[in-house]
């Protein structure tokens, strides 16, 4: 629900925008600062922090062994979660996840899970028995605005920094060896939300945006440049040639975003 | 689970259940199934099978999360436990929970939220049987279950989804297609506006491909408008002939 204060802002946001401009001074394809730090929570096997200006968001990997789903016997599983943590803003509420963050954790896990970012084969131990199984979950820590984005940075650069341990399987028993590789990755998808306001595509809308823009689109971008997952939020609607427009925009912003990471 | 088949679409591109690239399913809508609700409406599409029921406009309970300048929508998509093949428990799962939600989303483009303030509607949405492609099967029923609730609409909103399998850009994937298949791009559309309401995609594309699965669903949606107009059309012909005799 917007505030009182970002709708009178409405005007001020739409006209400026109209004029290619915005309140926090951005051009209208421009993000944010981005700032990722990896690995600041030893107990996890990964861990990256993403901030996108104000927004801010911890992702922690868990990597540990379970069973594999029946249908896919040989493949290691992944799973994402996302904590909208009460600490985050005003608006969170303590209790089970809502469909915010059941939504915010399936666009994040589908940019994963579609761009084949994590080489499942590689996770299998025994076909049918066992497997790893990694965590990823998804914790918000400040929302000002474009949690998908910020969290599907975190996620990746948490997976990223992912270090299993080392094993070997002894007598059927599965044993802990000394030492660590890798997470075995495959591709590394960028997320690229837009916003419509004044019937013009935004990117990277930020928190007083979000309130009075009428929709989202998200779209996850691999390495060849292709499309792997893509999102429509928000009770508006977008024509073919706007969802064209930005499939080329988020073409553009991910490789951009690619060349600054470190991955 | 059967073996997975070595071809998906044969040489003359006939897909594994016998349809072309650009066919749909039979599709068969029906309007104003169900007694108690103020608008419902069925919906077979290939075998889906989906009951649509809205209630409303009407006073919000709980009162406090009625707003003060706008009608509030609500909606439940659900599956049946003997929907799928292995039963499903019917806690609401996350993936029900992110569909109810832009299911939602979708259709409330299409209604006058700002005429009818501190009012909800209830949308329910159950799925019998699900084959692939359930979330555009219940927003073409449950558009049509606002409508025959009397909901004043901006247009109906229908959906329809394309996808590749093996190589190819197909329309409408059922189960084994949607399961088999490399990508799926579910469409929801508003054809006098010009709007899509609803986007979802999985799977890789590329930019060409997604445009050519994007219109292809736009093309399937605006067939399947036209059947479900004339299921509408249909319950309010019989009505007035009985008014007439």
């Amino acid at each position: 629900m917007s505030s009182l204060v970002t709708r009178v802002k409405l005007k001020q946001i739409e006209q400026l925008i109209e004029k290619g401009k915005r309140l926090d001074q951005r051009g209208l394809h421009d993000y944010r600062p981005i700032k990722i730090e990896q690995g600041l929570i030893e107990r996890a096997e990964g861990s990256a922090r993403a901030l996108l200006g104000k927004t801010d968001v911890l992702c922690g990997v868990k990597v540990e062994t379970g069973e594999p789903f029946p249908d896919t016997p040989n493949d290691g599983v992944m799973t994402v979660n996302a904590e909208l943590v009460p600490l985050a803003s005003p608006n969170f509420e303590p209790g089970p996840p809502n469909e915010d963050s059941v939504e915010l954790a399936r666009v994040v896990d589908r940019g994963i899970r579609e761009s084949h970012a994590i080489d499942t084969e590689k996770l299998c131990i025994e076909p049918g028995k066992k497997v790893f199984v990694v965590f990823v979950d998804v914790y918000v820590l400040n929302h000002d605005g474009n949690l998908i984005d910020a969290s599907a940075l975190a996620a990746m650069s948490a997976l990223v920094n992912t270090k299993m341990p080392n094993y070997e399987i002894k007598d059927g028993e599965l044993k802990m060896k000394q030492g660590y590789t890798s997470l075995p990755l495959k591709s590394h998808p960028i997320t690229v939300t837009m916003g419509k306001i004044a019937n013009t595509l935004i990117v990277d809308p930020w928190a007083e945006e979000e309130q009075v823009m009428d929709s989202r689109i998200s779209m996850a971008i691999n390495e060849d440049n292709n499309i792997c997952a893509v999102q429509k939020g928000g009770s508006g609607y977008f024509t073919p040639q706007q969802i064209l427009e930005a499939s080329k925009i988020a073409q553009e912003k991910s490789a951009e975003l690619r060349k600054k990471l470190n991955w | 689970m059967n073996e997975k088949p070595e071809k998906l679409i044969d040489k003359k591109g006939i897909r594994l259940d016998g349809r072309k690239a650009d066919e749909l399913r039979p599709l068969k809508l029906q309007v104003g199934v169900l007694p108690n609700a103020d608008g419902s409406a069925y919906i077979e599409h290939g075998k889906n099978k989906i009951l649509a029921a809205a209630f409303g406009p009407r006073e919000m309970h709980p009162k406090h999360l009625s707003q003060a300048d706008k009608m509030v929508l609500r909606c439940r998509y659900h599956m049946a436990p003997f929907s799928v093949q292995e039963r499903k428990s019917p806690a609401p799962s996350r993936r029900e929970v992110e569909l109810s939600k832009v299911i939602k989303e979708c259709l409330e483009p299409a209604l006058f939220l700002d005429l009818y303030p501190r009012t909800g509607v209830d949308l329910y949405v159950e799925v019998l049987q699900a084959d692939g492609g359930t979330r555009c099967a219940s927003i073409t029923a449950a558009a049509l279950a606002l409508a025959d609730a009397g909901v004043p609409m901006r247009d109906l909103v229908v959906a329809c989804a394309a996808g590749k399998i093996d190589d190819t850009v197909v329309l409408d994937l059922y189960d084994a297609e949607d399961k088999l298949g490399t990508a799926d791009v579910p469409i929801a559309y508003m054809p006098s506006m010009n709007a899509v309401t609803l986007l979802q995609m999985d799977g890789i594309l590329t930019a060409d491909e997604f445009e050519k699965a994007m219109n292809m669903a736009i093309d399937g949606c605006k067939k399947i408008y036209e059947i479900q107009k004339e299921a509408l059309k249909t319950k309010y012909m019989v009505v007035k002939e009985e008014s007439e005799e």
